[in-house]
Order: C-alpha cells, then sequence, then structure tokens
C-alpha cells in the first residue's frame, strides 16, 4: 500500500511547493481574500506521510492545511477555486483556505482550531473500523498545539482504547511568532510517552526519511498496535500567515531563516531524480497549476442568496437576519 | 394504562434506539454503571462497546463523537453535569455544528448531548446548577427541552435519528415526573403543544417549568383563563403554534429558567410581538440577569422563576390590558 515511489514523492513535494507559491501570487493579487498560512518548506512532512496510507484512511490537517489535502491527491484545480471563494471548490467556497476538505479522499479537513484534529481523527478512525474497515488515521498539528489540553486528552483516549492514529508534530520552531523554547515544557515526544505512546523524531526536510518513518508506523497500527507519534522537525519557509508580507514581523533571526531555507525538502527530493525526471514532473506539475489557475478564477462566485446552504445536514433552515 | 417516570423514558428511548440502529452507541462517565439513573441496565443488555465509559476528558470525547458521527455513525453522549456544556461549547459549537456547511455539504454531524438533571438539583451550588439552552439556541444548534415523560422518549429519540447535532436538555425537577403513557412514539422537532387551553393568556414556559405554569393555571382558573404553551423544542421554535396561541389570547408571558439578559424569553418575546400585535405589554419570568445558583437553598430556590412571580405577572398583564 506504501508509495515508496522517488518520483512520485518528487512530484507531491513540488506541487505542493508551486501550489502555495502560485496561491500566495493571487493572495497579493487580490484573487484570495483573507490570505493563507503557506505549507512552504514543510511539504515533505504532509507528501511523506501520505505516501504511507492507503485509500480507506483518514486525516485530518490544520489551519496550514493546503499540503494534507494535495498529498491525499486532492484535485489541485477544485483546491484552488476553494481559495478564490468558488462555488467549483472542494468546499463548494464555503470552507476556504483553514477548512478545505475532501470527504471522498477521507481528508476530514483542515481545522483552524489548534489541536482539533487529534479526537476527531480519533472519533473517526475508531467508527470506522467498528464498522469492520481497516483504517488508520493521521492528525497533523504544529508545535505550538502541544500546549493544548484537548490535543493531549486525544492522545490518552486514543492510547486507552487503542485507536490506531498516528498524530504528526510538524514542529517549525513557532507557533505563530512564538517560538517552542517559550512555549514547550518537556519536551513533544516526552508528552507522547506520557501516555505510553511511541514516538519518533525525524528530519521533516526529507521527504523519504518522514515516508519510511510514517510507513514503519503505519504496519505497526494495521497489525494491531495503537498511536504512534513522529515529531519532524521542518522549518517554514515563509510568513507565519500572508498578512505578515505586509506587516514585517521581527522574531526570527535572518541569519536563521537562511539556514532553514537550505535544507530544501523539494530540492532534497529533487535531487533522487534524473534531471530529465525532474524537468519532466516540474513541466507537468507547472502545466496543471495553470490549467488550476484558469478553472478557479473562471469559476462562478455563489450567490449571496445560497449564504447559508449546507448549514444543516438534516435541511432545517432558520429565519433570515433581516427585516 | 403504564405509568412511566420521566427518567425512565430517557431509558426506553435510548434502548430502543439501541436496538433499532447498530450505528447509535453511548458515550459518557460512569454510564456503565448508570450514575445518572438514566443508563441503568444498558451496558448488560448492549455491551461495554456500545455503552462506552469515558475519562474525565470532556473535549475529547465530544470531539470523538464528531468523527465517530463522521464516520457514519451515531454518538449519544451523556453529561452528568449541565455546566460540562461550557466546557465544551467550543467542540459542540465551532466543529460539530459547523462542519456541514464549512464542508460545503459533505457530511453530517448526528450527535446527540443528552444531559439529564439539567438546572438546579438544590444543594450543587454554583458550578452544577446552570440551565444554558439559551446558548445553543443561539448558536443554531438543535435544542430540546421535553417538559413530559412522552415527550422526553419521543424527543429523545428524534433527536438520535437527527441527522445534526441536538441537545437535549432534561432538567432535574422534571426527572420523577410521572405520567400515564399509552404508546411511546417520536416527535417531531420545531412542534409546540398546548397543555392547557385558555382565552385571557399565553403561558410559555419551558421544561420542567411546564408543570408550574399548569399549577398556576389551576389555582387562577376562577380569576383567569390561561393557556399553557410548551415549545418543546426552542431551537427551532414552533413561532407559528405560538403566535397563533397568542392572536387568540392577545397575552404572553413567559417562564423560562435561563438567565433574563438574551435569555430564550427574550427570543420569545420578540418573535411574537414582531407578528402579533398584544392587548398587554409583554412579561417573563427569568433567572435575574447573569445569576449563579447560591448554595444554600433557601437562595437556590430564591433565584429561580416561581409560582408567586408568574401568578404575579399574569395578574400585571391582566391589569394593563384591561
Amino acid at each position: 500500500m506504501t508509495d515508496a515511489d522517488p518520483v512520485r514523492l518528487y512530484r507531491t513535494v513540488r506541487l505542493i511547493r508551486r501550489f502555495e507559491e502560485r496561491a500566495v501570487e493571487l493572495v497579493h493579487g487580490g484573487q484570495i481574500v483573507g490570505g493563507i498560512h503557506p505549507y512552504l518548506g514543510q511539504e515533505g512532512i504532509a507528501a511523506g506521510v501520505c505516501a504511507a496510507l492507503g485509500a480507506d484512511d483518514v486525516v485530518a490537517g490544520t489551519h496550514r492545511g493546503h499540503g494534507h489535502v494535495l498529498a491525499r491527491g486532492a484535485d489541485p484545480a477544485r483546491m484552488l477555486a476553494e481559495l478564490c471563494g468558488r462555488v467549483t471548490g472542494l468546499n463548494a467556497g464555503r470552507g476556504g483556505s483553514m477548512h478545505a476538505a475532501d470527504f471522498s479522499l477521507g481528508v476530514l479537513g483542515a481545522n483552524a482550531i489548534v489541536g482539533a484534529s487529534g479526537a476527531i481523527i480519533t472519533g473517526a478512525v475508531w467508527g470506522r473500523r467498528r464498522q469492520g474497515r481497516d483504517t488508520v488515521g493521521v492528525s497533523f498539528f504544529g508545535d505550538g498545539a502541544v500546549n493544548e489540553g484537548m490535543l493531549l486528552e486525544a492522545f490518552n483516549l486514543a492510547a486507552l482504547w487503542r485507536v490506531p492514529v498516528l498524530f504528526v508534530c510538524e514542529n517549525n520552531g513557532y507557533a505563530t511568532t512564538m517560538p517552542i523554547a517559550g512555549a514547550v515544557a518537556g519536551s513533544i515526544a516526552g508528552r507522547a510517552a506520557a501516555f505510553g505512546i511511541p514516538a519518533a523524531r525525524v528530519d521533516g526536510q526529507d521527504p523519504e526519511t518522514v515516508r519510511a518513518a510514517a510507513a514503519a508506523a503505519v504496519d505497526r497500527m494495521r497489525a494491531g498496535g495503537g498511536p504512534e507519534l513522529i515529531e519532524a522537525r521542518t522549518y517554514r519557509f515563509d510568513a507565519h500567515h500572508t498578512f505578515e508580507h505586509a506587516v514585517r514581523l521581527d522574531y526570527r533571526p535572518p541569519d536563521e531563516v537562511t539556514r532553514g531555507r537550505a535544507r530544501d525538502p523539494v530540492r532534497i527530493q529533487g535531487e533522487r531524480l534524473p534531471d530529465a525526471d525532474r524537468a519532466a514532473v516540474d513541466a507537468e506539475v507547472e502545466a496543471t497549476l495553470d490549467a488550476a489557475v484558469r478553472f478557479a478564477l473562471d469559476s462562478p462566485r455563489p450567490d449571496p442568496a445560497d449564504a447559508l446552504a449546507y448549514l444543516y445536514a438534516s435541511g432545517l433552515t432558520g429565519r433570515t437576519g433581516g427585516g | 394504562m403504564p405509568r412511566l417516570s420521566y427518567r425512565r423514558a430517557l431509558t426506553r428511548a435510548l434502548a430502543d434506539e439501541l436496538a433499532r440502529d447498530d450505528a447509535v452507541f453511548l458515550l459518557g462517565e460512569d454510564i456503565q454503571v448508570g450514575a445518572s439513573m438514566v443508563t441503568t441496565g444498558l451496558a448488560r443488555r448492549f455491551g461495554a462497546d456500545r455503552v462506552r465509559d469515558t475519562p474525565l476528558s470532556e473535549q475529547a470525547f465530544t470531539s470523538f463523537a464528531t468523527g465517530a458521527a463522521l464516520a457514519g455513525l451515531r454518538p449519544v453522549i451523556e453529561f452528568q453535569i449541565p455546566s460540562l456544556l461550557f466546557l465544551v461549547f467550543e467542540q459542540i459549537v465551532n466543529h460539530a455544528h459547523k462542519f456541514p456547511l464549512m464542508t460545503g455539504g459533505q457530511c453530517a454531524v448526528p450527535v446527540t448531548y443528552l444531559v439529564p438533571d439539567s438546572g438546579s438539583r438544590t444543594g450543587w451550588a454554583g458550578q452544577h446548577s446552570d440551565h444554558p439552552y439559551s446558548l445553543f439556541a443561539h448558536v443554531g444548534v438543535v435544542t430540546v427541552v421535553p417538559a413530559t415523560p412522552a415527550d422526553a422518549y419521543g424527543l429523545l429519540v428524534t433527536a438520535i435519528r437527527h441527522d445534526d447535532p441536538v441537545v437535549v436538555f432534561a432538567p432535574a425537577a422534571a426527572m420523577d415526573v410521572r405520567d400515564d403513557v399509552d404508546d411511546l412514539v417520536p416527535v417531531p422537532l420545531g412542534r409546540g403543544r398546548i397543555h392547557r387551553f385558555g382565552d385571557d393568556v399565553t403561558v410559555v414556559a419551558v421544561g420542567h417549568l411546564v408543570h408550574d405554569a399548569l399549577a398556576v393555571a389551576e389555582e387562577l382558573a376562577d380569576q383567569v383563563s390561561v393557556e399553557v404553551f410548551d415549545p418543546r423544542t426552542l431551537y427551532p421554535f414552533d413561532i407559528d403554534g405560538l403566535t397563533e396561541s397568542v392572536a387568540r389570547t392577545g397575552r404572553l408571558v413567559v417562564l423560562d429558567d435561563g438567565n433574563r439578559s438574551c435569555g430564550i424569553a427574550a427570543e420569545i418575546i420578540a418573535s411574537v410581538v414582531e407578528r402579533v400585535r398584544l392587548l398587554a405589554p409583554p412579561r417573563r419570568v427569568t433567572r435575574p440577569d447573569g445569576a449563579v445558583l447560591p448554595f444554600a437553598p433557601a437562595l437556590d430556590r430564591a433565584v429561580q422563576p416561581g409560582r408567586d412571580q408568574l401568578a404575579t405577572a399574569i395578574h400585571l398583564t391582566m391589569k394593563d390590558g384591561s
């Protein structure tokens, strides 16, 4: 089930990288309103982890969530249309960057509340397995989430009930602007250990390393093991959020940024490919994204009359606000 | 005719739904032994897998239920204490309630949050005596507060079968109400019930207060003809049913065990006066603004809306309009 093909892994990190760069351009151009949290620099984690999953597995992500959705195979055109608030978007333009979801691929959504995905994924995996499926799940979160009680409660539940959830901490060193040294007492792996959850610390900048660690964890979980945690050390190449492009916040030393950017998951994986193969992937990704941008920008905007469509799955409708 | 208590009606509803639909399961604290005396016997009958005791991790198990619902199950969570709803307000409102819209209709979150013994249990003090149903009505989560055993059964069954989150408040002061019940059937959401017909004033009473309103109506029967309207569901609210009642009586008093400011009584009055020209200003009898229930029994009682206050409000509204 694990996809160890280095070309496909490169394609995924390259797709996420270029998707995010195009999305940032669309933010600056005003076509994406509200900004995004770019996943730039962290692509190897989503790509590596999702390469270790099967079709019936589920994932839930974070406010910095585009990479997880794309790595599960979501259509980049519909993803970009979602960011642009179009009806053709994955969520019909109702979710945007922080809530993009594709339930047909087991992507139960990016989630804007830090630490929220752990318990939701634990319940979703338990629920699917209770129906006889062989599902495992992944909860992605950042280093900021390890101080959220809700997530630590989820660690406990998953371990207690032996629900096969891979908790993936994308440790980019900062919770928005708060450095990890100012926020985390003890350690991230130590939090897992407290609940008897095996934890591995890996280089999140190397997609193959992440994939191998995730695949080993997924194998153990499918064989009946309980939850595991991977702390993937990474570096965010760009802003916490694109609002920082307009408002300079001084919290990362320039030499640290330079050092961080030097370990580039796209370059690291790309160097494992012959030049011609890499160029072919790059061209194909570019063509895909050109088409995605066209699709997104040509797609219709939702009708304000339908602003509260989908509010209730039961079809209940409330009163309108006017008059 | 069999007599059934409100508490047993809840048990029956849970048992019937567990038996009917394998997707239904219960989650909560001390539910296998049945500390609330609602889930009594269910673990033995349906097994520990479907009647799951949880650690004291309300936030995690509330979102666990959201995840299980996303996977196609129908979880029912029992909260032993109404104030726990404050702890999980985020998980219910920000996640369970918002998922269908935020995902553009990709999912449903059919979770039932059952709160037995909501409101005051007398002597349980500040952090165990709240009745926060208005908060859920405000955010648009389906909110039901049954008053009778038959409605407790029927609304809990409907809640479990409903495709969106539903909070079911079962007021402590109604839990021991017994009734002759012929058949137990599902009760539709958003449909009120007139318990007593009258000509002069419509009293809307929420949950256990329906019984107080009926007692007051009986006491005043030789002076004023009181209609008692039980909304049963606070959101969605049966505004058509209430409008029909108030259009006949021309007067409105609301009896609500929530705090006054921004409480459901305010919403009910506003919704009626948008539609009906009343004969007298409407009145509401509620807990005071910002109330915290004090411990000593006399103080606990003093902060809750009472029958004397209701009788006074009825008299005032009759005088105003005459």
